[in-house]
């Protein structure tokens, strides 16, 4: 048996894959946050409950439509999506020239309210969702056996993450978004609906919650307090990554996604807590964050 | 006057500015293929005129008419649309943009814009920094970008905020160039400006300002009989 | 204008003559009410109140927006519970312990989170506060999801013994009452001028040569141990301390009470916390999910209430036609 550092090489590189699955998670979650911080200027605590949502929209189109995980992972973002959007403009637009404050207490209650429900009808135990036949088996690859499920996650948030910087970063409606976030008048004044953006946006963001959502049902469960204890980790991520950075918060999400796998190998007892250690550090060595400036 | 002449005329326009009355009844017009420059001292309500009329001073009343249609209604982000670039005295580039970015950023008004292969003629700086940062360029390029960018967008009417404020001579001259031939395009400008010379060479009326008010107005013929009075009514 | 700000500057700093004819009639109100009410509940809404209170001096006064503070209450609740349970210490002793934990643990998050500002404060203070929580789940002397049961209420200054519920009701209303006069004190102080001075221009603050992170950090921990105060006495009323008051969800819960009652206000924060508490003893019977209803709640508050009960009081009464003009 091949150890290194005294742990078994399987342990080591199964405990690395857990960690590179959550690491998708917490990219695609930090990516969204960061995304809708960025030009609505709210950190959404609902967040985490719209990933929640996601995973229920699949699950509930299985139970009663008889839909299964591929149609759904078209639709339980489209549905995610247009609930951000009414959420956007029901009641967040009336937010934006107020405190910044108020936009997080609205999305927790928010938060409490969509988590609330799920509960209240679906209980507080996790209902399981079978994984698509497509990739329910797995390659063994003589050290470990890979569950091709799990390579699928890693695999599309990678597409996901990608395609998003690349539509913020390369593309004529990202700077548009990116102009909105340095000064949303001007960019009003040159004939941009930046009301309809900033919709668009809070869309978008909740859709790729819901994503994250509907790739977790199969290997988590789908529970109603699946996104609460997530979404704290994610806003650690983004305080590490510098909230103002698409690209620090992906890249942090799996970094840290990593890290707290390796942890479990090493120290186990610390791995709940060691994104929040390392993010304490971050603060005392470089408060604006990884890769991000004092605003 | 014949109305049909007239691109941009506004009426008693008022306008309150953080918490102040700013403007307190501005009557102008600027007429197709005009450059009318607005001048007067530092505070007494140019740049607020200019951003009434484009809408960003929500708190305005009066009247404000485009092409014989009425602007007060308009949402701001559908002004431009009817035909007015406006561009800010802070020249408004945006720092996370590349200069390309940058300078597609407006969307496309209406079709007689420049083209950028025209753009890049007129402003040979900025197709060399093309790929660079907003954040990098110098004051002189900021604002070539920040004109060329409304010029490429086909507006009929440019709104133009101190375009030569804090720059270099040999900038402003290029600039002077090229408000000339913006002019000889048929293009109209409503021009704040404190520089009289420059001013001079590009104008065909001033509209002096004061206490949120056109005082007076005059074709730029009679602005060398008027420089002394008017050098000691700006406290130049 | 004071609509855009958290934090609202409605406390009047001269004391009025029907101020002081108020104060007389709440603690004589306090003092009978255990005839009138289930005293259980009364020093539960006590020590919420004292919570929110002392929430609303780091919030209100600073404007910086801890969504850890349960880390405080119930960490101060399990530092007490210790002392008295294990280490068989005097009452009035073990509350002053969960105080002191609280301000320690106050001074460690505190030290970190005021390097932000504004949102990311708050989201920094929610993460080292899970962390805490984190570390309650797995620390031996926390006894993990059973928590601390069958903590002794004990015998106050060694002589009257708590475990009479009225005995204990006016030692909790001493403790409030003493709570609050700190944070009175505190906010009225040249230190708290100072505070306020910060919250409006912390650059000016900063050029006229005050170490803002000193004075930030110091209310902080000052918060944190009124706090521990309110934590340590639930702990006592209601004898056990549980995983239940380091949870997020808890800190989100003093933020409803002080935004319901009204940020920035010495009342607010104490009708908050009863309206709240209240709200949950009548819901704890029905069907009806606690979660949703303070969701809709801080839902309703951040969309149309944003002043709280007691700040829109002020405002219809006091503060007409001063803050008009800036479109309120």
């Amino acid at each position: 048996m091949v150890l290194i550092f005294g742990i078994p090489l399987q342990a080591l590189l199964g405990q690395l894959l857990v960690g590179l699955i959550n690491g998708s998670f917490y990219a695609m979650l930090s990516l969204g946050l960061a995304v809708i911080f960025g030009l609505l200027r709210i950190i959404n605590f609902a967040h985490g409950a719209l990933y929640m949502l996601g995973a229920f929209v699949g699950y509930l189109l299985l139970v009663y439509f008889s839909i299964g995980f591929w149609p759904s992972l078209i639709l339980a973002p489209l549905a995610v999506g247009l609930f951000g959007i009414i959420i956007e403009r029901v009641a967040l637009s009336r937010l934006y020239d107020l405190d910044h404050l108020y936009g997080l207490l609205f999305t927790f209650g928010l938060a409490l309210v969509i988590e609330g429900t799920f509960r209240y009808y679906f209980g507080a135990s996790g209902q399981p969702y079978a994984m698509p036949a497509l990739l329910s088996s797995g390659t063994n690859l003589g050290f470990m056996f890979l569950p091709n499920y799990r390579v699928f996650i890693v695999v599309a948030s990678l597409v996901v993450c990608i395609a998003t910087w690349f539509l913020i970063e390369k593309t004529r409606l990202g700077a548009y978004l990116r102009a909105a976030t340095e000064n949303p008048t001007l960019v009003r004044v040159f004939g941009i609906n930046v009301p309809l953006l900033l919709t668009v946006t809070y869309g978008l963001g909740a859709a790729l919650a819901g994503l994250a959502g509907i790739l977790a049902a199969p290997i988590y469960q789908v529970s109603p307090l699946m996104g609460t204890n997530i979404v704290i980790v994610v806003f650690a991520v983004v305080v590490v990554g510098g909230m103002g950075s698409i690209g620090g918060a992906i890249i942090m999400g799996y970094m840290l996604g990593i890290f707290e796998g390796l942890t479990k190998v090493f120290y186990p007892e610390a791995s709940n807590i060691v994104i929040f250690v390392i993010m304490a550090i971050v603060l005392l060595i470089r408060p604006a964050g990884l890769f991000g400036k004092i605003t | 006057m014949s109305e049909g002449r007239n691109l941009l005329s506004v009426r008693g326009l008022n306008a309150w500015y953080g918490g102040g009355h700013a403007l307190h009844g501005v009557d102008l017009d600027v007429h197709k293929g005009e450059t009318v420059t607005l001048i007067g001292r530092n505070g007494v309500g140019k740049t607020t005129t200019l951003r009434a009329i484009m809408g960003i001073i929500a708190k305005r009343t009066g009247e404000v008419r485009f092409d014989g249609q009425d602007l007060m209604t308009v949402p701001l982000h559908r002004i431009a649309h009817r035909g007015i670039g406006f561009v800010p005295e802070e020249r408004g580039i945006f720092a996370t943009l590349t200069v390309e970015e940058n300078l597609f950023l407006p969307p496309l008004i209406a079709k007689g814009g420049i083209s950028i292969d025209e753009i890049y003629e007129l402003f040979p700086n900025l197709k060399e920094r093309r790929a660079s940062a907003g954040i990098q360029l110098s004051g002189g390029e900021q604002q070539m970008l920040a004109i060329a960018r409304i010029l490429r967008s086909g507006v009929k009417l440019l709104l133009l905020d101190e375009p030569t404020e804090g720059l270099a001579p040999v900038i402003v001259q290029r600039i002077g160039e090229i408000l000339r031939t913006v002019k000889a395009r048929g293009m109209t400008v409503l021009l704040v400006e404190q520089n009289f010379q420059f001013a001079a060479k590009v104008a065909d009326r001033f509209y002096l300002m004061d206490q949120g008010l056109v005082v007076e107005s005059f074709p730029t013929s009679e602005l060398l009989a008027r420089q002394a009075k008017l050098n000691e009514f700006l406290g130049v | 204008m004071a609509d855009t700000n958290l934090a609202l500057p409605v406390e009047r700093s001269t004391v009025a003559p029907y101020k002081i004819l108020f104060l007389v009639m709440a603690i004589v109100l306090l003092v009978a009410a255990p005839w009138f009410f289930y005293p259980i509940f009364l020093m539960k809404v006590l020590c919420f109140a004292l919570f929110a209170a002392a929430f609303n001096l780091l919030l209100g006064y600073t404007g910086l927006l801890s969504f850890g503070h349960a880390a405080f209450f119930g960490g101060a609740a399990y530092f007490t519970s210790h002392a008295v349970t294990v280490w068989s210490w005097r009452p009035e002793l073990g509350l002053l312990f969960g105080v002191a934990g609280a301000a320690a643990l106050g001074l460690v998050i505190g030290f970190l989170a005021i390097r932000r500002k504004g949102i990311y404060f708050g989201m920094i203070t929610l993460a080292l506060a899970q962390m805490f929580y984190f570390f309650c789940l797995q620390a031996p002397f926390t006894h993990g999801e059973d928590g601390i049961q069958g903590v002794p209420r004990g015998n106050l200054f060694g002589v009257i013994p708590l475990g009479d519920t009225l005995n204990m009701y006016f030692f909790v209303l001493a403790v409030f009452l003493i709570g609050l006069f700190a944070i009175y004190r505190i906010v009225h102080s040249p230190f708290g001028m100072i505070v306020k001075a910060i919250r409006e221009n912390e650059n000016r603050a900063i050029s006229l040569g005050y170490s803002v992170g000193a004075y930030k950090l110091a209310i902080f921990v000052m918060s944190a141990a009124l706090t521990g105060l309110a934590g340590g006495a639930k702990a006592l009323v209601f004898q056990f301390a549980t995983l239940n008051d380091v949870t997020w969800q808890m800190s989100g819960e003093v933020i409803l009470m002080a935004l319901l009652g009204g940020i920035g206000t010495l009342i607010g924060p104490l009708v908050g916390a009863t309206l709240v508490v209240t709200l949950q003893t009548y819901l704890a019977t029905s069907v009806f999910p606690v979660t949703i209803v303070m969701g809709l709640t801080f839902m309703v508050c951040v969309l149309t209430f944003r002043r709280g009960v007691v700040g829109e009081f002020y405002h219809s009464r006091t503060g007409r036609g001063l803050t008009q003009k800036d479109g309120d």
